[in-house]
C-alpha cells in the first residue's frame, strides 16, 4: 500500500470551503512555525520527518480518525516517505503533491462579479502566498492587474474564456513577489505599464503610467489613481467606477507597509495621504480588491477577498488612526520580518537580475508580509 | 576542516541527505566529525535542526559554488 498524492488545487478547495483536515507537516520545526497551510477548520502536528527516520509508531496515537490527514514538506520527498511509512502501518493518508513549493505557486480563479454586457472579473487568489492578481474581461478583451510569475494560468484562463490580453498591469514594483506581467506583455504583445516612480533602475521597456490614464477593454474601463506609500509610485485602478484595486497600499483588515523599499521615514507621509485623503475622496460605494490578503479569516464564504471602502473605513483599524505621530509609529516601527529575499526579488522584477526557475521558487517561499495591522 | 569521513550526498534529494547522514553517523564514534556534501538547498536548515535534535554539532558550514559542505561531530 503507498500514499496517495493531493495536489495543491485539491488542497486549496478543501481550505477555501472550510472543510477539516488534519496536517502532519514534516518539515523542520523553524520553517513550520514561518509559514504553513492556512485555514479555519485544519488541525496540525508538526513533526519533523528525521525524528521518524526510526519509525511512525509514536505519531500514529495523534492522529485523528475521523479527518482526512495530509502530510506535508517542502518539496515532497520527505512526506512522499513518511505517508509510505504511516500506510505500512495501516493508517492511510495523503501526501501534498509538490510540497510547500507548489502550495505557493497554486492560483484558484474566483469570479468577483460580472460586468456590464456579458464582461466578467477575476480575482486569482495564490492561497499559499496570499497575493491576489485580477483579470477583467469584456467582449473579447482583457485586462490584467499584479500577475504572479505563473503566466500560464493567465494565458490559458484567457484563452478559454476567448479574451485577447490587452492590458497589463502592475500597481507598483513587487518586493514579495516576482511579476509575470511584462513576460504576458511579451507573449500576447499587450501593453505593459509600470508607475513610473517605481521604475529607476527597470532594465526593460515599460509604458509609464500616470494618474488619470484610463484603458478601455471591450465595454469596460480602467482608470489609474496615484496612491504612494507603500512604495513611492503605487498606484490603485478603478473597474467601471465600481471596483478598486488598492494593491499594497490597503488591505481588508491591515494597510501597506513602506518600508520594503529602505525609505519608510519618507513614504510615511505619501501613505497617510493615499488612505485619509485620496480614498476618502471616492465613494464608500467601491468594492476594495486588495493584492493580499495576511489570514483566511479576510477570505469571503465563496472564496474571494474584497469589502465595500465604506466597510473598510468603519473596521479597518489603519484607517482609523486620528493621531498623525500614532500612524506614523505604527507603520515605522515593530513592523515584522521583510518578506523573503525582497532585495533579490526587487532586482528581478526591475530585470537587473534573471534567476533560474528554482531559485526564483525559493525566493518566493514564505507569506508575503507587506501588511502592518 | 579535518573530517573523519566525508559523505557524498550530492544531487541527493529530500529526505535522502539527513537518512545518509544518519547512517553514516551511527557508524562513528562520538567526536568523530562527519563531512557531508549536499547540493540540496533544504539541506542546510534540516541538518541544523536535525544535528540538533540528535545532540550533534554542526561545527561548519560552507558553500563551495553550488555544493553545500557541512562539518559534524557526532554528540
Amino acid at each position: 500500500m503507498s500514499a496517495k498524492a493531493m495536489t495543491a488545487a485539491q488542497v486549496a478547495r478543501k481550505v477555501m470551503d472550510n472543510e477539516p483536515l488534519f496536517i502532519l507537516d514534516v518539515r523542520n520545526g523553524d520553517a513550520f512555525a514561518d509559514w504553513k497551510i492556512e485555514g479555519g477548520n485544519i488541525q496540525y502536528l508538526n513533526i519533523p520527518y528525521f525524528d521518524l527516520l526510526d519509525g511512525v509508531e509514536e505519531v500514529i496515537d495523534q492522529l485523528p480518525n475521523d479527518r482526512d490527514i495530509l502530510v506535508v514538506c517542502a518539496k515532497e520527498g520527505s512526506s512522499i516517505m513518511v505517508a509510505d511509512m504511516l500506510a505500512e502501518e495501516g493508517v492511510e493518508t495523503a501526501y501534498l503533491a509538490g510540497g510547500m513549493k507548489a502550495w505557493s505557486e497554486h492560483l484558484e480563479p474566483v469570479k468577483v462579479s460580472d460586468l456590464k454586457d456579458g464582461g466578467e472579473l477575476y480575482q486569482f487568489v495564490r492561497v499559499g502566498k496570499g497575493c491576489l492578481s485580477y483579470m477583467a474581461i469584456s467582449n473579447g478583451e482583457a485586462a490584467i492587474i499584479d500577475a504572479t510569475r505563473m503566466t500560464d494560468v493567465f494565458l490559458n484562463f484567457a484563452q478559454e474564456k476567448g479574451a485577447t490580453i490587452k492590458h497589463v498591469f502592475d500597481t507598483h514594483l513587487h518586493a514579495d513577489h516576482i511579476s509575470g506581467g511584462r513576460y504576458i506583455a511579451e507573449a500576447t504583445g499587450a501593453v505593459y505599464y509600470l508607475p513610473p516612480a517605481d521604475a529607476n533602475g527597470v532594465t526593460f521597456d515599460y509604458t509609464a503610467l500616470e494618474s488619470g490614464f484610463e484603458a478601455g477593454i471591450g465595454s469596460s474601463k480602467v482608470e489609474a489613481l496615484y496612491t504612494p506609500g507603500h512604495t513611492i509610485g503605487s498606484t490603485s485602478f478603478i473597474v467601471d467606477d465600481q471596483y478598486l484595486m488598492t494593491g499594497d497600499i490597503l488591505f481588508i483588515d491591515s494597510i501597506g507597509r513602506p518600508d520594503l523599499a529602505g525609505l519608510a521615514e519618507d513614504w510615511v507621509g505619501d501613505l497617510r495621504e493615499s488612505l485619509y485623503e485620496r480614498y476618502q475622496a471616492l465613494t464608500n460605494e467601491l468594492t476594495v480588491l486588495p493584492a493580499h490578503f495576511m489570514i483566511m479569516d479576510e477570505l469571503n464564504e465563496d472564496g474571494s477577498v474584497a469589502k465595500k471602502l465604506g466597510d473598510l473605513f468603519k473596521e479597518n483599524h489603519g484607517l482609523n488612526i486620528a493621531d498623525e505621530q500614532e500612524f506614523r509609529d505604527m507603520v515605522t516601527k515593530n513592523l515584522p520580518p521583510q518578506p523573503n529575499a525582497y532585495e533579490d526579488i526587487r532586482k528581478t522584477n526591475m530585470g537587473q537580475i534573471t534567476p533560474e526557475d528554482e531559485m526564483q521558487r525559493e525566493m518566493e517561499i514564505g507569506p508575503n508580509r507587506c501588511a502592518v495591522r | 576542516m579535518n573530517a573523519d569521513k566525508v559523505l557524498d550526498a550530492k544531487g541527493l534529494a529530500c529526505p535522502m541527505p539527513i537518512v545518509k547522514t544518519r547512517k553514516e553517523m551511527k557508524d562513528m564514534d562520538s567526536g568523530q566529525v562527519l563531512e557531508i556534501q549536499a547540493t540540496d538547498k533544504g539541506a542546510s536548515a534540516d541538518l541544523t535542526a536535525w544535528a540538533k535534535s540528535g545532540g550533534h554539532e554542526l561545527m561548519e558550514q560552507q558553500v563551495d559554488g553550488d555544493v553545500l559542505k557541512f562539518w559534524i561531530k557526532k554528540g
